[in-house]
């Protein structure tokens, strides 16, 4: 699957190291803040793609999460709020040879942009969408995002939010994403795989990272972090790997038969054949939904993470440039001259 | 097909030889609507009595009026669809004030209608569709074909459906689908009134119809029973001819065009000459739609097209396109541009080359989706937060549209920024005669990438520097992502002069800002034309974009009663030409004409100090030249009161 969606990036000369990914610019986010630890790793996975760094381009909207691509010595752009998938697209369909990145938070993808998101998801353009979800508006200092639980006592709701938030994964994979995971900043190692898994990946690969804001949503994943209580919170998903989690596993999902949907069991010798076996590849995207369904809305308890979805289908940059091609062949390259003279013409002469 | 038009060829008749005994009248110019229901075919008959008129060489002006409901109830006045054209043996300037005649081919078509024309004027009737219901329909108590509300004009009544049907008895066709053909027995009767060859249409319902061969033959049949008709009845007794305009054109070859069409080979010309692909990122709007379909059908040149989720999409791929290398363009119509708006900003500050494609449409909000109005000056002008400049450019006539289309490319491309093209309905839809260029004409409007640092540290090490400018266009460079070294990153927070680094420095905004306003202001752009054949007039008449037409004629119809008058039309708005307060300091009475309330006046009067007088209109229509004109003849009167008062 890897071959495809680098195939027509150059590769770079030499060896790089995290420090050919670092720029000079000075980072600026809050002193304990999560998106370092993202820059951290994206900073430290790169050099493994080998990819030439001049065709590597970081795009983002506005957000505390979207100064990122100021601070990677690669090509890219700080747009404007909740546009970075449109602006993306632009570029990823007029540049094959390019590897496009975007970076949103829950506010900027979710909220002002997201039917930039959902089209980008829909059309499979060649992005890897990375949306760092802090559950929370950093930038503008504290008010509830879309993805913040009911009740969410901030500025803008001191006395509770109202609205039901959206689970960013469900979403996505409703929007015929062919490549959906979901990550957590403090883990690199989990987080890397996840990110190697989307760089290989043709089409647009959404990654929700988990993103602790020590200022205005301290400890919103604490709960995943925790070696403790995450035995039991966490759900890790591995393709081919039978789904269990708690303390040796002791638990695990399996599908109701009577209604379809998952649930969560208690592990024993009599369904222990019944755990269900992950698979990231199927065609249908219904298991995975429900997978992504196991976690509370309110206390993220039974967050599935890892890769939940990843198929193939075409690709929308590689499907225009097909169409070009074939135009080519159909009509011949075009003659501007024919083309202004049309059908229907005559001739003044002196 | 190419003819030749200064040896025009009689056209051949589809039937028998001209009878003798019809007279035939000599004009030099005439203005006939067709008008029908929506589903009647209007807009395509008048497209092809349009390219009759065109290939036999009158000079021409087209104004097609529909509704913006697909299919308005039919036989109701919202229903009713019409197109205007305007043909002539010298050159002409507008689709025309008043027809001459009028096709109605039905009841809601003539009460739309009957207002427009002069006493005298010819009008066509279809009589099948004059039942008392229909006739009801639109209020007609009693019928206006015998109750004499049509006595001032020349009406041929015509059966035109019965006879379409009897036509076509052979084909084995329903009533419904045979009387489908009537418009082209209405083009065949009004193609056989002026003269028109036919060649054309019949080759082109065969290619339309060619999957479907026994409609095309049907057609054409419909078509050649119209001709024969106007023939052989007693009621038409005279033909008329307008000989082509040879004195109108230059020697060329020539096509016609209508604005829409012209802009979009603009664009494709301008990616050629820029040598730079096209990438159209838009979301469907009329009047601006026509622009996305047209480019679409132009892959084999290299055009991507890309329908967008909505309008900010559309330009934030364009610009996304921009970044990457491409000629990037959105088209869209004003509430587009509204929704656009913010990412215009943002281009403003990356300043990366764009074109917005704006065809006006009446406003405000949804407005008159299908009628022409130029409202939006203001908006390109001013239509965004903080300081943000954007040139415009503004065609003046369909085919001017090409022109206009490099024009703004060569802007953008040439001083790195997005770049207004004001067009409006009525350039758009309209049509006129226009010479096809030489290839070897166009300008060559290739650029200069970024390719290596610019920019040398304390310690002498290479940087890129995004926001170092070109001293002479103060253009920064246009590095690609993909070149190795200029790895950099550009954005909307305002950024430091020559590094592009972040920057919130006071003094540093304040030259940003400056800085930016002046490259826009530096823009060259050609010294405005004044118009002013003695030099005397002491009055200037000066519009922008689709007026150019109207103004013109209303300027040649004041001279021809002896006022002296000026006329100057801007293409640039901005920056405005640099001889233009010079030029508007020479006259004492400035007039300034828009289908908006005094925009472009509004402009004048701020930057130059000038007390130009506004003439406005907004009806969704163009100005007509017989009342441009009256006004024009006060304006100079005025001037001259002005200039005695001065004097004294
Ligand atoms: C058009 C527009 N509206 C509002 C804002 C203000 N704004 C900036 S960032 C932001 C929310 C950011 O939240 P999120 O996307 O979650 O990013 P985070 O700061 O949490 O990383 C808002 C509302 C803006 N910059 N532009
Ligand atoms: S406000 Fe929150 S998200 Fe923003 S930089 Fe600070 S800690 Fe990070
Ligand atoms: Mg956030």
């Amino acid at each position: 699957m890897s071959a495809d969606a680098l195939s027509l990036i150059p590769k770079a000369d030499a060896k790089q190291s995290m420090k050919d990914f670092k720029s000079d610019q000075e980072v600026r986010w809050c002193p304990g803040c999560g998106d370092y630890a993202i820059l951290a790793a994206v900073q430290g996975f790169l050099p493994e793609l080998g990819l030439a760094r001049e065709n590597i381009v970081f795009i983002s909207g506005i957000g505390c999460s979207s100064r990122f691509p100021y601070y990677m010595n690669t090509y890219g752009m700080h747009s404007i709020h909740g546009r970075a998938p449109a602006i993306a697209t632009g570029l990823a369909t007029t540049r094959r040879d390019l590897s496009v990145w975007v970076v949103t938070g829950d506010g900027d993808a979710l909220s002002i942009g997201g039917n930039h998101l959902i089209h980008a998801l829909r059309r499979n353009v060649n992005l890897k969408i990375l949306l760092f979800n802090n559950r929370i508006y950093g930038l503008t200092k504290g008010q509830y995002s879309p993805t913040s639980e009911v009740g969410k006592i901030t500025k803008s709701t001191p006395m509770g939010s109202l609205d039901a938030p959206f689970n960013p994964v469900s979403l996505a994979l409703g929007a015929e994403a062919s490549f959906v995971a979901r990550t957590i900043d403090s883990d690199r190692k989990h987080l890397t795989e996840v990110l190697r898994q989307a760089a290989a990946h043709p089409g647009t690969a959404l990654v929700e990272i988990y993103q602790n804001c020590n200022i205005f949503n301290d400890g919103a994943f604490d709960d995943l972090k925790d070696k403790n209580t995450a035995l039991e919170s966490l759900i890790r998903l591995e393709h081919g790997q039978p789904i269990r989690f708690g303390a040796e596993g002791a638990k695990g999902v399996v599908r109701d038969r009577a209604t379809g949907d998952l649930c969560i069991v208690e592990v024993t010798e009599d369904n222990e054949a019944d755990i269900l076996v992950h698979d990231a590849h199927a065609a249908s995207p219904t298991t995975a939904f429900a997978l992504s369904r196991l976690a509370d809305p309110q206390t993220l308890h039974h967050t599935p993470v890892g890769v939940l979805r990843s198929v193939r289908r075409p690709v929308y940059d590689n499907a225009m440039a097909d169409q070009l091609d074939a135009a080519v062949e159909q009509k011949g390259k075009g003659d501007l001259a024919a083309l202004l003279a049309g059908n229907d013409t005559w001739t003044v002469v002196g | 097909m190419t003819s030749q038009v200064s040896s025009p060829a009689e056209p051949p008749a589809p039937g028998e030889q001209s009878k003798p005994g019809k007279e035939i009248r000599r004009l030099d110019r005439v203005i006939v609507r067709f008008a029908g229901d929506s589903g009647d075919g209007m807009q395509l008959t008048g497209d092809r009595f349009t390219s009759e008129t065109a290939s036999f060489g009158n000079d021409l002006s087209t104004l097609p009026n529909f509704p913006a409901e697909i299919r308005a109830p039919a036989g109701t006045l919202p229903g009713v669809s019409s197109f205007q054209v305007h043909f002539a043996d010298h050159d002409i300037l507008t689709p025309g004030d008043r027809p001459d005649v009028l096709v109605a081919m039905n009841p809601a078509a003539l009460k739309a209608n009957v207002a427009d024309l002069p006493r005298g004027a010819e009008i066509i009737v279809n009589t099948d569709e004059f039942t008392k219901r229909a006739m009801a329909k639109v209020g007609y108590d009693t019928s206006p074909l015998e109750d004499g509300a049509l006595e001032a004009y020349n009406v041929h009544p015509v059966p035109l459906t019965t006879m379409t049907v009897e036509a076509l008895k052979d084909f084995g066709l329903s009533r419904k689908e045979a009387e489908r053909s009537k418009n082209m027995f209405a083009l065949g009767l009004l193609s056989w009134m002026y003269h028109r060859p036919t060649a054309g249409t019949e080759r082109f319902l065969r290619t339309k119809f060619a999957k479907k061969p026994q409609l095309a033959e049907a057609n054409i049949t419909a078509f050649r029973a119209g001709w024969n008709f106007g023939e052989t009845t007693e009621d038409f007794a005279v033909t008329y001819e307008v000989a082509p305009a040879q004195a109108a054109f230059p020697p060329g070859t020539y096509r016609n065009i209508s604005g829409n069409l012209a802009l979009a080979y603009g664009l494709v010309a301008a990616s050629q000459q820029a040598d730079l692909p096209l990438f159209l990122g838009s979301y469907p709007i009329t009047p601006a739609s026509d622009i996305l379909h047209e480019l679409s059908k132009h892959k084999n040149f290299g055009v991507r097209t890309f329908q967008a989720e909505d309008e900010i999409a559309g330009i934030g791929a364009a610009l996304g396109a921009a970044f990457g290398g491409s000629l990037a363009v959105t088209t869209t119509s004003g509430p587009g541009v509204a929704l656009k708006s913010e990412t215009i900003g943002l281009a403003v500050s990356l300043e990366l080359p764009l074109l917005i494609v704006d065809i006006q449409r009446g406003g405000p909000s949804t407005g008159l989706p299908t009628k022409t109005e130029q409202a939006d000056l203001l908006q390109a002008m001013y239509g965004r937060n903080g300081e943000a400049p954007v040139p415009i450019v503004a065609p003046s006539t369909p085919g001017d549209c090409f022109d206009a289309a490099l024009d703004a490319a060569r802007i953008a491309l040439t001083y790195r920024t997005p770049v207004f093209l004001l067009s409006d309905g009525y350039l758009a839809n309209g049509s006129e005669p226009w010479r096809i260029p030489d290839i070897g004409e166009l300008p060559d409007l290739r650029v200069q990438f970024a390719t290596t640092p610019n920019h040398t540290d304390a310690d002498g090490n290479q940087h890129f520097w995004p926001y170092l400018r070109d001293p002479q266009t103060l253009a920064r460079p246009w590095a690609l992502p993909g070149t190795p070294g200029l790895e950099h990153r550009i954005g909307g927070i305002e950024k430091h002069d020559g590094s592009g680094n972040i920057s919130y420095d006071p003094a540093n905004h304040d030259l940003m800002v400056r800085t930016r306003q002046a490259k826009v202001d530096g823009i060259k752009v050609p010294d405005i034309v004044v118009d002013d054949p003695t030099g005397d007039a002491r009055t200037l008449v000066i519009g922008w974009g689709s007026t150019y037409g109207p103004i013109t004629a209303a300027v040649r119809r004041t001279r021809q009663a002896g006022g002296e008058i000026a006329q100057a039309h801007l293409r640039h708005l901005n920056p405005f030409p640099a001889n233009l307060g010079e030029a508007l300091a020479r006259y004492r009475n400035v007039i300034v004409p828009e289908m908006n309330l005094g925009q472009l006046a509004h402009l004048l009067r701020a930057r130059y100090l000038v007390d130009a007088a506004s003439h406005t209109q907004v009806t969704g229509l163009p100005f007509k030249a017989e009342q441009l004109a009256a006004r024009l003849q006060e304006a100079v009167a005025q001037g001259l009161t002005k200039e005695a008062a001065h004097v004294r």
